[in-house]
């Protein structure tokens, strides 16, 4: 029996698909570009700026795995591994456009172009959020999962109706695809057409839990047709792909035509964090098998090949990423000054009679403890 | 009340077009109590706006909305119906002013009718105010009058922060002197009001207990008790100055709400009584609660409501003497 000869549909005379869902599957394969005929037709200036940027992410991500261990960063979820669609998602934005990081995605934050300290601070732990989000237009990382999703989602429709054309992307990792709160974000985007870009990146595991675990679906961006949104599946260590893919959909959503989700199939070369032991979930073959298919040789291999890197321009990419590596060590290294009154700031906007008691006591605890 | 509280919405948007109304059945249907009825058409349904049946959604687009500067009021059908969007309220809309120094605030209205006594099934009477008291960076207000329904809720939208906006379900139909049409004014958050004043014990509660207390007061009279009826209005911030006050002239207080006692709101302020007000005391602060259990289905729910009989006895108890 087919859904239109179901008992009752004939109450619904109007009742049919709304939009034909071909179109709106994924391809079965990841997308890539490098590597293939296609890339013959990339831009160099791109592949540049890309390859800049992919040096300079991991750099960054090892620069700050080492904090770790010296004991200036409380933790550090590493997206080594991950840089291509990390930094391709900060690429693709216009400056007035935003972006919705989870915890992990403090490099794409990074190659927007916010200064690392200021990225790092919520992992430093000496405040919540390091930056002003509003200056910026990157939301504060979000630790609880998915939960930023649908915050993406009323940016853009508040935005939509006071005529801007603003764009939001909205990260999320493949074990946050299982909360609720992913499933409400797509539907409001999809019911309100609103200027947003999920972009899944698929590293493999949910802390431990590999995908086969979290999901049934055949990718998870199939996930996308369910709400009548495109979905599409990019090799997410392939930074042309990457970039490729999401600056269509960030034009479509830009155009009116609505959001779309991504999934980056990619992997993450490091444990969960630095308190995490990933050899007690995954095979050493795996992660070499990924290793081969590093996002930063990936890319350095099409320069190369096709002659548009040479040494000297090599060299320029390391020498900038080790500077970048060794002012934030040093900046790093000095202890943030930190004011206890600061956990009275900002509560409300008005303190409340409660809380200026509250103030108080503490006041008095730092004085007598000054006094001392 | 219901209309009160429409006349709020409609005169805060009419303001500032940065005032959106939101939610399940808002629009076409004016909301299942019909408290947005015609917003919708007056504003367009842009402003006024039926989402996806989603809670979490509908608040964590919200939180979206006022980052770009809008000032969401939503609606969230049933007291109950409010859970599934509780992560976004305790994650994100309580803390984002803090954990981003000032340069988010959440300028949100979550509007729950709240509270028993209006024969409703499962999951449609719940009183829930002690999760949201427990929870920094959130207001709780409840109205108890009609006028206040509007000062209250205006001011509610006014504020720069989250407001959890309490409207007591079984008041939505209470009559007063109030016109729509008549000027009405806006009321500060965190005052306590004397309803009633009296001389003999502090009758503390809000939202839905206030009439039930009043009543109570009155029936008093007859056995000697000048009872003072303290409407807190505001749970959070918490009117301290206004409570201390009247139970620093009576000696006595009992605190009187339809929410479980255990943990629930009654604790905290008869903790705060006692702590500021012990020389003054007479008997230990009271409290007449909901019991401990799930909201009854509505058969029985007459058991379970204090009601003013057991209002009375609690002040019968404040006759108190030590015992060994």
């Amino acid at each position: 029996m087919t859904v239109q000869e179901l008992p009752g549909a004939t109450a619904y005379p109007a009742w049919k698909l709304r939009t034909d869902p071909a179109p709106l599957l994924p391809d079965p394969e990841p997308y890539r570009v490098l590597g293939t005929e296609a890339a013959a037709g990339l831009d160099r200036e791109l592949l540049l700026r890309l390859y800049d940027a992919l040096v300079h992410g991991r750099r960054f991500n090892t620069q700050a795995t080492a904090l770790t261990k010296q004991g200036r960063l409380a933790v550090y979820p590493s997206s080594t591994g991950q840089e291509a669609s990390e930094v391709a998602a900060a690429l693709v934005l216009e400056e007035r456009d935003w972006l919705f990081p989870s915890y992990r995605d403090t490099l794409a934050a990074v190659a927007r172009g916010l200064d690392p300290v200021e990225a790092l601070t919520l992992l430093r732990g000496d405040w919540h959020t390091g930056y002003d989000p509003r200056e910026s237009r990157i939301a504060p990382l979000s630790t609880p999962l998915a939960t930023q999703l649908p915050h993406a989602v009323g940016l853009a429709h508040a935005a939509r109706l006071a005529g801007d054309d603003v764009v939001a992307l909205a990260m999320v990792g493949d074990g946050g695809t299982s909360e609720g709160d992913f499933h409400e974000a797509l539907n409001f985007a999809a019911v309100w057409r609103a200027p947003v870009v999920f972009l899944v990146q698929n590293n493999g595991f949910a802390i431990s839990v590999p995908l086969a675990k979290q999901t049934a679906a055949p990718s998870l961006a199939h996930k996308a047709v369910g709400y009548g949104m495109p979905g599409r599946l990019v090799d997410g260590n392939d930074a042309a792909a990457m970039h490729q893919v999401l600056s269509e959909a960030v034009r479509r959503a830009r155009t009116g035509g609505g959001p779309t989700l991504i999934e980056a199939v990619t992997y993450r070369m490091d444990a969960h964090t630095n308190a995490d032991d990933a050899t007690r979930y995954r095979a050493d073959a795996e992660v070499e098998a990924w290793r081969a298919h590093d996002p930063v040789r990936l890319l350095e291999g099409e320069l190369t090949g096709r002659g548009l890197l040479d040494e000297e321009r090599r060299g320029a990419a390391a020498e900038a990423a080790e500077a970048m590596a060794a002012d934030l060590r040093g900046r790093m290294n000095a202890d943030p000054l930190l004011d206890p009154m600061d956990l009275f700031a900002q509560i409300y906007d008005v303190p409340t009679p409660q809380l200026r008691e509250q103030s108080e006591q503490l006041r008095a605890e730092l004085e007598a403890e000054a006094g001392r | 009340m219901a209309q009160a509280l429409q006349r709020a919405m409609r005169d805060a948007m009419a303001e500032d077009p940065a005032v959106h109304v939101m939610g399940e059945d808002v629009g076409t249907l004016g909301g299942v109590f019909r408290v947005t009825d015609g917003l919708a058409k007056e504003f367009g349904e842009d402003r006024c706006t039926d989402t996806p049946l989603a809670e979490a959604g509908i608040l964590g687009a919200a939180v979206g909305m006022a980052m770009y500067g809008l000032r969401p009021v939503v609606e969230m059908q049933f007291d109950a119906f409010a859970y599934p969007a509780f992560e976004q309220l305790v994650s994100h809309v309580s803390r984002m002013r803090n954990r981003t120094r000032g340069a988010l605030p959440m300028p949100i209205v979550v509007r729950v009718p709240y509270g028993g006594g209006i024969g409703g099934v499962e999951h449609h009477s719940d009183s829930s105010e002690a999760y949201y008291m427990a929870t920094p960076g959130l207001h709780v207000v409840t109205p108890s009058t009609v006028p206040d329904a509007y000062g209250l809720l205006r001011a509610a939208i006014a504020s720069d922060d989250p407001v959890i906006f309490l409207e007591p379900k079984r008041l939505y139909w209470s009559k007063a002197e109030w016109s729509p049409d008549a000027p009405a004014a806006v009321e500060p958050i965190g005052r306590a009001v004397v309803r009633r004043a009296g001389s003999s014990a502090t009758l503390l509660t809000y939202g839905p207990s206030v009439p039930v207390c009043l009543e109570a007061a009155e029936a008093a009279r007859d056995e000697g008790w000048d009872l003072e009826v303290v409407d807190l209005r505001s749970l959070v911030p918490f009117d301290d100055a206004t409570v201390c006050a009247s139970v620093r002239r009576t000696g006595r207080a009992v605190v009187v709400h339809e929410s479980a006692g255990f943990g629930g709101p009654g604790g905290e302020i008869a903790a705060r009584v006692t702590e500021r007000c012990f020389h003054h005391l007479e008997a230990p602060v009271l409290r007449v609660a909901g019991f401990d259990i799930p909201y009854p289905p509505p058969m029985l729910e007459r058991h379970h409501l204090p009601g003013v009989d057991r209002v009375l006895d609690a002040v019968a108890r404040l006759q108190w003497e030590a015992q060994s």
